[in-house]
């Protein structure tokens, strides 16, 4: 095989691994390394490299759409990114300390648990009625376009969502993922966010902690080019791909069946951690 | 506050939007380049090595880049795109300032420090 049939073959898979990500509410970046990793037999350290990269493209190439939406909460985002950087930090320096097996295990047992979460359905938690001392400090409060016209709510729950956020910083700069699923579950259930609200701002605060995986990545040099192009490119592309079908189509059972594709590519990856 | 909230929401998505496009093209022509040159054979991937030192670090990606070397370009992208979100606080740090909401300034502060210290650390 010849370096064009190999980026092309990679391209291809990253251009699918967008789409399923897509589809199914995990991203493209979480599926991308268990298909470079079990199937193309790449190192998990330039996997997580070419996939965090990715995990930024598709942050950012759909923020522009979410803003545009109103329903992000900036306050909310800027605040709890101090927890994600320093957990980002945190993860990719520990890294070094992990054998490969060990970080195979993780990834599969983090993929399960995303997988399980999209696959839920979801029922509006109870929203928080009162005001809250810290949220009002912070001045989080805000307003958000719901059913019935514009409504206010109320953000709690401050230091339990900031250690989330932590944990999801964490798990983001040890695997290359966007931690999207512990993000929306620490501004749904702890914080107790509208759920438009907590997957929105959740969104816009991906590129952020993946930048800061991504500076010590580059430095440690995770990233390669020649493998992060085609990566890059077919995320991309893939997940707009997929942005686009959600829209028009009903998805249900095919969010099924991706789904329980990406599971057993998880229990692959702990499989081939424990062998 | 809740408009000027939205308007600088609003810039804030076509600068991230903006971002990606030009990293995308970047990635793209030091791809061209990259495959144009280097057709056969194909980097191992199997096993861990690093890259060299002119692909790690900014100063060196520039150089690479500005040397029209392929992966150079493809990695000039890539930085490209690390920076957008940095950017982007950096844009909120000055949006927060515009508004006096120094709690905010101060928030905004320490995620771009953090930020800054990741890309230009330099990590073991």
């Amino acid at each position: 095989m010849n370096t064009l049939e190999f980026t092309a073959l990679i391209g291809l898979g990253a251009l699918l691994a967008g789409f399923l990500g897509a589809l199914t509410g995990l991203g493209g970046g979480v599926v991308i390394v268990p298909l470079l990793t079990v199937i193309f037999h790449v190192d998990i350290h330039y996997a997580i490299g070419a996939a965090l990269v990715s995990v930024i493209a598709t942050s950012s190439g759909a923020a522009a759409a979410y803003v545009r939406e109103g329903y992000s909460n900036v306050r909310v985002g800027m605040f709890l990114e101090i927890a994600t950087t320093v957990g980002a930090l945190a993860g990719a320096a520990l890294i070094l300390y992990l054998r490969v097996s060990i970080l195979s295990v993780i990834f599969g047992v983090v993929l399960l648990y995303s997988a399980y979460a999209s696959l839920t359905e979801h029922s509006d938690s109870k929203k928080a009625v009162e005001p809250d001392r810290i949220g009002t400090w912070l001045k989080m409060d805000s307003t958000y376009p719901g059913a019935h016209g514009m409504e206010s709510y109320h953000v709690r729950g401050v230091p339990q969502g900031f250690a989330l956020m932590f944990v999801a910083g964490v798990l983001s700069g040890l695997l290359g993922i966007g931690s999207g699923a512990v993000k929306v579950l620490a501004m749904d259930r702890a914080m107790k966010l509208p759920f438009k609200v907590s997957t929105t701002t959740s969104n816009f605060m991906i590129g952020v902690t993946a930048a800061a995986g991504a500076g010590v990545y580059l430095s440690r040099g995770y990233i390669d080019p020649g493998l992060s192009m085609p990566v890059m490119l077919g995320v991309l592309a893939g997940s707009l791909i997929g942005a686009r079908v959600l829209a028009v189509a009903k998805v249900k059972v095919l969010r099924l069946v991706f789904g329980g594709v990406i599971a057993v590519l998880a229990v692959e990856m702990i499989y081939n951690g424990l062998k | 506050m809740e408009k000027a909230d939205q308007r600088m929401d609003e810039i804030i998505g076509r600068l991230l939007q903006g971002g990606v496009i030009l990293a995308a093209a970047f990635v793209l022509t030091g791809g061209a380049v990259f495959l144009a040159r280097h057709p056969t054979p194909v980097t191992n991937y199997r096993v861990f090595q690093g890259e060299p030192e002119e692909l790690r670090t900014v100063s060196g990606i520039f150089h690479a880049a500005l040397a029209l070397r392929g992966r150079g370009l493809i990695q000039l992208g890539l930085l490209i795109l690390i920076a957008t979100p940095i950017v982007r606080v950096a844009f909120s740090v000055v949006a927060f300032l515009y508004q006096r909401d120094w709690t905010y300034v101060v928030v905004t502060l320490i995620v771009l420090g953090l930020l800054v210290y990741s890309l230009l650390g330099g990590h073991g």
